[in-house]
C-alpha cells in the first residue's frame, strides 16, 4: 500500500461499461432463474411421481449436478457442444443454458421440498369442492407452493447473480469480465475490485430487501 | 468411446497425462482441505463471537459475514490475488486462492454455527449457568453436544461448496484439476471425454464426502428436540 495511490477517475471514465456489465449480470441470473424453475418445477413433479423411471433419473440429474463444479459444466457446454455439432449457441447463450441447468437442479430440490409441504388438507378440501385434477394443481397446490417456496427461490436468485460472474471465464462481458479488462488496460486494480464488490454487494442486498417486500405481500400461508 | 490403449485413444491419451492429472488432482484435495480446516477454526470463532460476543464484536462479526456472502467468490479469489500484492505481500496463487476460500467459508460456518447454537433450547445455557458452569465448559459440555447435529448438513455442503470452488483457482492459475485436464486437452483435443473425466473425479470426491456427512449425521442423531 506505501506507493499506492488512489485514483477514482477510473472508475468515473467506465461508469457506462460497469453499469451495463452489471445489467447484463442480473438479466443473466433472472432469466438463468426462469429456465431453472421450468426445469426444476418438470423435475420435482417427475422426483414426486413414484415412477422409478421417472424419478431415478431426475434424482441423477440432481445429484450430479449438485456434485459438479460450475465451471466444469459451463467450459463442458461451452467447448463440448460444438464436438456434437450444436454451433449455433454464442457464449453468452451457452453460458445461460449452463446456469439454467444448474439452478434447475437447485430449484427440482427447492420444488420438491415445496410440493411435499404442502398441507394434506388442502388437496382433500380442493377435491371436496370438485375440482378436477389440473385444476387442483393451478388453483391450489401451485400457489401455495410458491408462497412456501418464496424465500428459497430468492436465495437461489442472489447465488445465481453471484454466479454469474463464472462467466468471466468464457469472455460474456459481465461484471467480473469488465473490471479485469479495465484492470488490464489501467492498472488501477484496487479501485476496480472495490467498486466491482461494492456493486456486487449492493446488488444483492437490493435484490434481498425487494424479495423481503415480496414476501411481506405474499405472506406464506400455514 | 474407444476403449482400446492404442495410441491416439481416450485411455492412452488419460494415461499419457496421468502424472498431471494426478498432480492437480492432489492439488485440488490439498486446497480443499486446507480451506475447509481454515473455514472450520475460523469460522467457530466467529460464530461465538456472533452469539455470544459483546455487541460491537457482534456487529464487527455481521459485516464481515455479511460482506462474505455477498460478494461472488470469484471476485474474492481475483481480488486476493492482485490485491495482496498491492500490499507488497507476494503470495503464490496457490495460498491467495486457499486464503480467499477460507475466507469465503468462514462466513458461512460462522453462520450456521450461530444458527446451531441458537437453536438450543435457552433452558439448556440458563441450567448450566444455575449450577455454576463457566462459559467455556457450559459451551462445551451443554451447547455444543446439541448444537452439532444441527451443524452438520450445512458444513457438509460447506464442504461441497469449497471442493467445487477451489475449480476457480484456476482462473489465477494454480494447475488444479480442472486446469491440467485442460492442459491435456490443449495436447490432444478430447475434450468431451476428458471433461466426463474430470466431471467423474470431482463427483466421486463430492459424494464420498455427501456420504461421509451422512453417517456423521447419523452417529450424532441420538439428539432430538
Amino acid at each position: 500500500m506505501i506507493d499506492y495511490h488512489f485514483d477514482w477517475s477510473v472508475i468515473a471514465r467506465n461508469a457506462g461499461k460497469l453499469t451495463d456489465a452489471l445489467l447484463l449480470g442480473l438479466g443473466l441470473a433472472v432469466v438463468s432463474l426462469l429456465i431453472g424453475s421450468v426445469i426444476g418445477l418438470l423435475a420435482a413433479y417427475a422426483r414426486v411421481s413414484g415412477k422409478a423411471w421417472l424419478s431415478a433419473p431426475v434424482w441423477a440429474y440432481v445429484e450430479f449436478i449438485r456434485c459438479t463444479p460450475l465451471l466444469l459444466l459451463i467450459f463442458f457446454l461451452y467447448f463440448g457442444l460444438p464436438e456434437f455439432d450444436v454451433t449455433f449457441l454464442d457464449k453468452t447463450q451457452s453460458f445461460v443454458l449452463s446456469l439454467s441447468l444448474y439452478a434447475g437442479a437447485y430449484m427440482c430440490e427447492v420444488f420438491r421440498a415445496g410440493l411435499a409441504s404442502i398441507p394434506k388438507q388442502y388437496v382433500e378440501a380442493a377435491k371436496a369442492i370438485g375440482l378436477r385434477p389440473w385444476q387442483r394443481q393451478a388453483y391450489v397446490i401451485l400457489p401455495v407452493m410458491f408462497r412456501i417456496t418464496l424465500p428459497s427461490i430468492g436465495n437461489n436468485l442472489i447465488s445465481l447473480f453471484k454466479d454469474t460472474s463464472l462467466a468471466a471465464a468464457i469472455a460474456v462481458p459481465e461484471l467480473t469480465f469488465t473490471a479485469r479488462q479495465i484492470n488490464a488496460n489501467t492498472f488501477r486494480v484496487m479501485e476496480v475490485w472495490l467498486t466491482v464488490s461494492a456493486l456486487y454487494l449492493a446488488s444483492a442486498y437490493l435484490i434481498a430487501m425487494m424479495l423481503r417486500l415480496l414476501e411481506r405481500r405474499y405472506a406464506s400461508i400455514r | 468411446m474407444d476403449f482400446s490403449m492404442a495410441p491416439g485413444t481416450f485411455l492412452f491419451e488419460a494415461w499419457q497425462a496421468r502424472a498431471s492429472l494426478l498432480s492437480g488432482l492432489g492439488v485440488t484435495m490439498l486446497s480443499s482441505a486446507l480451506s475447509i480446516v481454515i473455514a472450520t477454526v475460523c469460522g467457530l470463532a466467529m460464530g461465538v463471537a456472533l452469539a455470544y460476543g459483546w455487541w460491537w464484536l457482534r456487529l464487527l462479526a455481521r459485516l464481515y459475514v455479511d460482506l462474505m456472502r455477498g460478494i461472488p467468490l470469484l471476485v474474492l479469489i481475483l481480488f486476493t490475488y492482485y490485491g495482496l500484492a498491492l500490499f507488497g505481500i507476494n503470495v503464490p496463487a496457490f495460498w491467495a486462492g486457499v486464503i480467499a476460500l477460507g475466507a469465503f467459508a468462514t462466513a458461512h460456518v460462522a453462520e450456521n454455527f450461530r444458527g446451531a447454537v441458537q437453536s438450543v433450547p435457552a433452558g439448556q445455557m440458563e441450567a448450566a449457568k444455575a449450577i455454576g458452569l463457566t462459559f467455556g465448559k457450559r459451551l462445551s459440555y451443554v451447547i455444543l453436544p446439541q448444537a452439532v447435529r444441527r451443524m452438520l448438513p450445512p458444513w457438509v455442503n460447506t464442504a461441497l461448496e469449497i471442493v467445487k470452488g477451489t475449480t476457480l483457482l484456476s482462473i489465477i492459475g494454480v494447475v488444479e484439476l480442472l486446469l491440467s485436464a485442460q492442459q491435456a486437452m490443449a495436447r490432444n483435443y478430447m475434450i468431451i471425454d476428458f471433461y466426463l473425466l474430470t466431471a467423474a473425479l470431482y463427483v466421486a470426491i463430492n459424494f464420498t464426502l455427501a456420504q461421509l456427512g451422512a453417517s456423521l449425521e447419523r452417529r450424532f442423531s441420538y439428539l432430538r428436540y
